[in-house]
Order: C-alpha cells, then sequence, then structure tokens
C-alpha cells in the first residue's frame, strides 16, 4: 500500500459525503441522488462512479473482486482492482465466493451473491428517460409524479419495428413498484437477479454525479407489456469451456477466417466449473 | 346546461406588456368557441393561460368536472394538472412538430396517451392506434412510419389523433390549419367538424381565419390588443359587425 494517500484514496470528508449519499439512496430504492463526483485518476466512462462507491465502502478487512462485463482480466477490471491495492491496501480476489465488496461494469455474477456482499456497478447514464426526454427538470418531475408511460413508448417502438422488444441492455425496471430505474448496461439477462437479491446493490455515475441503490429483498420489476412479456436472451450453444448451458455467453471470433467461438462472459464462473471438472 | 369552462377576468402578462387582459367568458359542454383577431392580440396567450399552460397574472379559470365537481385551476397540484391535460384535455399546436414525438412513430405518437394512462396490452393499443389513424384519414398502413415522412397535412391530423385518443371533453387548438394550403385545409376543418359533433367535444379555436370561424364555430370573440373587442355569435359578428375593429377584420376578408 502507498502511503501517500489518504487510504482508499479519497479524502475522509469526500467518503462521508458519499456514505450520506449512499444512505438516502438505500432509503428511497431506485432514486437517483445527486453527489459531488471528484475527479478520479482514469477518464469517464471508465468507471469513476463505481470508483468513488468503492472507495467510501472499503475498509481494511474487505476483500475487493472487479469485474468488466464479467471477466476478471480485462484492462478496466485489472487496473481498477490494482488502484485499490495501491491506495486501499485491501486483499484482492477473483473468486466471487470469496469478495465482500465486486465492483461490475455491465454484469451481475453467475454465482449466486449472499446477504454479506455488495454489488457496485459503474453507470454511464443514470437516466432511463434521458433518450426521450433530454430536458433533466423534465424527467425530474416525470420521476416525481412517478409518470412513466413515455418508458412504454420506447418498447412500443421496439416491438413496431422488430416484432419483440429488442431492448437488450439496460432494460429498464421499477424498482420496489415506484423509481423507475437504469439497470446500468447490464444484459437484460442479468435482469432477474437483481430482484429481490439479497446483496446490497449500489450504482455509481460518475460523469452525471448522481448514485442510486437497490437495497436487500427488493422488488425489482422489468417493464413488458401484457402479451409481449419480458424475456430473457437465450443461446443454442453451450459454452465450449465449461459447458455450460445456463450461464451468459460471449461470441468471440478465434481466426481470420471467421471462426467463433461462445464462452461464459463470467470468467470466475467459467474458471471454477472447468476446475471442478478437472477434480 | 352548466358550462365546462368559466373564465373570469383573466389577465396574463408579459413584464409590463399585457398579453391578455381581463378576459371572461363561459364555455359548455359540445360547444366550439373561436377566438379571432390579428397577430400579436393575445389569442394564443389567452389559450395558453386558459389551458393552464401559463400561469395568470390574475383572474380564474375554473373546470366543471365529471362528478360535477367544479375545479379551479390555480389551486391544482402538478400530478393533477398534468393528468387533466392527458385524460380531459387536448391541446394542438399550430406546428404539429411541436405536439408531436418525432424520433417515435406515428401509432407510438397516437398510443403514448393511452400508455401514460396505465394501458399496457400492445395488441390493444395498434388496434386503438390503427382506428384513429383511419378516423383522421390517415392510410392505418403507416402506422409505422416515422412522423418525419408525413406531409405537414398528415402531421396535423396525426396530432388530431394524437390528442383525441384519450376521448378528451375539453380540447383546445391554436391555429390548427395556418400553414396549409386551403384545400388540405378544409379537409382538416371537415373532419374537425365531424369529431366535434361525433364525440361531443368542446373547444376553444384560436385563428385568424374568419372563414373558419364562420364554418365552425358557434360563437366567436374578437380580440385586439390583448382586449376581447366584441363577443356573440358567429353569424351576427360577421354579418353584423359592432365595434370598428371588428367591422375592419370582416371588411378586409377577400371575396372571390
Amino acid at each position: 500500500m502507498t502511503s501517500n494517500y489518504n487510504f482508499a484514496f479519497l479524502d475522509e470528508n469526500t467518503k462521508r459525503m458519499l456514505r450520506r449519499a449512499l444512505l438516502k439512496a438505500v432509503a428511497i430504492p431506485g432514486y437517483q441522488v445527486p453527489f459531488g463526483s471528484r475527479e478520479m485518476p482514469l477518464p469517464y466512462g471508465w468507471g469513476t462512479g463505481g470508483i468513488q462507491l468503492t472507495a467510501a465502502l472499503l475498509g481494511p478487512d474487505d476483500v475487493l473482486k472487479v469485474i468488466d462485463q464479467g471477466a476478471d482480466d480485462t484492462t478496466n477490471a485489472v487496473n481498477i482492482r490494482r488502484f485499490f491495492a495501491r491506495v486501499a491496501g485491501v486483499t484482492t480476489t477473483e473468486r466471487t465466493t470469496e469478495a465482500s465488496v465486486i465492483q461490475t461494469r455491465h454484469r451481475i455474477p453467475e454465482t449466486p451473491l449472499r446477504e454479506d456482499q455488495i454489488l457496485v456497478f459503474q453507470v454511464p447514464e443514470p437516466e432511463p428517460l434521458r433518450t426521450l426526454e433530454p430536458r433533466e427538470a423534465e424527467t425530474r418531475t416525470l420521476h416525481a409524479l412517478a409518470d412513466y408511460g413515455l418508458m412504454h413508448v420506447k418498447l412500443y417502438e421496439d416491438i413496431a419495428q422488430y416484432g419483440h422488444i429488442a431492448t437488450s441492455y439496460d432494460y429498464p425496471v421499477l424498482v420496489d413498484g415506484r423509481f423507475l430505474t437504469s439497470p446500468s448496461p447490464i444484459p437484460k439477462f442479468d435482469n432477474p437477479k437483481l430482484d429481490h437479491s439479497p446483496a446490497l446493490m449500489l450504482f455509481g455515475a460518475g460523469r452525471e454525479k448522481r448514485l442510486y441503490a437497490i437495497p436487500p429483498y427488493t422488488k425489482v420489476e422489468s417493464l413488458a407489456f401484457d402479451d409481449h412479456p419480458f424475456e430473457i436472451q437465450r443461446w443454442e450453444h453451450q459454452c465450449e469451456l465449461c459447458g455450460s448451458d445456463e450461464s451468459y455467453l460471449d461470441e468471440v471470433v478465434v481466426d481470420d477466417r471467421g471462426s467463433r467461438m461462445f464462452v461464459c462472459s463470467d470468467t470466475d464462473y467459467c474458471g471454477q466449473r472447468r476446475g471442478e471438472q478437472a477434480a | 346546461m352548466s358550462a365546462l369552462l368559466q373564465v373570469r377576468g383573466l389577465s396574463h402578462h408579459y413584464g409590463q406588456r399585457i398579453g391578455c387582459q381581463d378576459v371572461s367568458f363561459d364555455l359548455h359542454p359540445g360547444e366550439l368557441l373561436c377566438i379571432v383577431g390579428e397577430s400579436g392580440s393575445g389569442k394564443s396567450t389567452l389559450l395558453k393561460t386558459a389551458a393552464a399552460q401559463l400561469a395568470p397574472s390574475s383572474g380564474s379559470v375554473r373546470y366543471h368536472q365529471r362528478d360535477g365537481d367544479w375545479l379551479d385551476l390555480e389551486e391544482l397540484s402538478e400530478a393533477n394538472r398534468r393528468r387533466l391535460a392527458r385524460e380531459e384535455w387536448g391541446f394542438v399546436t399550430q406546428n404539429p412538430r411541436d405536439g408531436l414525438r418525432l424520433n417515435v412513430s406515428a401509432g407510438a405518437n397516437v398510443a403514448e396517451r393511452l400508455m401514460a394512462m396505465g394501458m399496457r396490452n400492445y395488441g390493444q393499443l395498434r388496434d386503438i392506434a390503427k382506428g384513429w389513424l383511419e378516423r383522421v384519414e390517415i392510410d392505418p398502413a403507416r402506422i409505422d412510419d416515422a412522423p418525419t415522412a408525413f406531409s405537414g397535412g398528415m402531421q396535423q391530423r396525426l396530432q388530431i389523433a394524437r390528442t383525441l385518443v384519450t376521448q378528451p371533453r375539453l380540447v383546445f387548438m391554436d391555429e390548427p390549419t395556418a400553414g396549409l394550403d386551403v384545400s388540405v385545409q378544409a379537409r382538416i376543418l371537415d373532419l374537425l367538424r365531424r369529431l366535434v359533433n361525433e364525440l361531443g367535444l368542446a373547444a376553444v379555436m384560436v385563428t385568424h381565419d374568419l372563414a373558419v370561424a364562420r364554418l365552425l364555430a358557434a360563437r366567436t370573440m374578437v380580440m385586439q390588443g390583448g382586449r376581447v373587442v366584441e363577443t356573440g355569435l358567429t353569424d351576427q359578428i360577421l354579418d353584423d359587425p359592432q365595434h370598428p375593429y371588428t367591422q375592419l377584420l370582416v371588411s378586409s376578408v377577400l371575396t372571390t
């Protein structure tokens, strides 16, 4: 651990501000709480929101896991993990079951989470209505009045154009029957994992200066039409490494002739399964 | 019969300038009232203030609800004002591009108010949208086209469908036929007259075209400089204008 930094990089007053905002977010599930987002030593869009939340949460005994699209070994994940190892000296892990705080970009681990774990999402755009309504004052009013008909206009357009709800990631959810919320760009495959999750889910958007939360065991409902219910993605393939037929698969091009293979996007889940099969 | 909308001493000022000043009128169910006057006479300001889109500087607007209670619009919460504007009222703007959502299809435009009211059945929404496109003489096969692919007259008809889909009791229209060529204008006026009769709508329509007033409205108000200078039965006003400004207005209509 580098001693030239305060523990976990941010100063204590900033962490206190973040914790207060987080408490408010947990008290009002799905409500976007403004916070004073700080400059972080990485660019906006690389997880500045998530990294600030993680910094405010970490204690010396925490075990941190960072994933990017499910993988522990991509640039974003490796760098953020190394960052916290240096400025907080916390133990890091790639095992989902060992982690107490998991910072994630665009996936929820396949391994079921527990009550003593916290999942921190990196969020690029916290406002689910933004593409339909560019005015911030107006979207805030719509949230205040729970006036969410607009979101269904988008789903209607999907069905009208593609014959089914084509939105496949960042699929809008209604949290606790009240606030329309963006689950961050996770695939809709992961949406059912949000519902009544035992783990606390926190969402941080650094550039937009908003954070929000889905507390444990909260009802999270994916929007849909009566005659076009919510559905998750399915594959005709199994993971070519571990053979799983229930995890979220990435399609990977493996050579210049267009050959491709399907593998689990969650590297830890895939690795654990292969380890068990070898044993 | 009791009134649907009661406007008393309504004024709206833009700083020192007068938008409209001390306007009073009653609107009865099923009645179409025309507000005529030259540009800048305060017609649109009056319309927007009566429709609670602008806050009045003084005066009151009261609305007679379905359950028989009178609603004072000034005391209305923002949530209730929006609900009223969405479910019981409609507003048709002069430029259809202001009233339509241009980045979604025609069908979504028509169905939006229904979805806002909580309808969650795609098949039903689509059937209703198709029905309404037909009623405003747009080919239902174009339900998935973007409004930007429509002509100006079609856009205006689409806006009318989008507004009337929730079966409002009261519609405000701000020069719905201005900027359209004469034949398209005639079709839209014909359509409006038919729909107003079919649905028993009450409507307030702003226009600078006296022919429109004569065709559609039983009653007409003439405005000048923010004030109402003359009001009465349309035929009476057009055939026997009393106020010098009305006389000028009537005499300046081109006859062919």
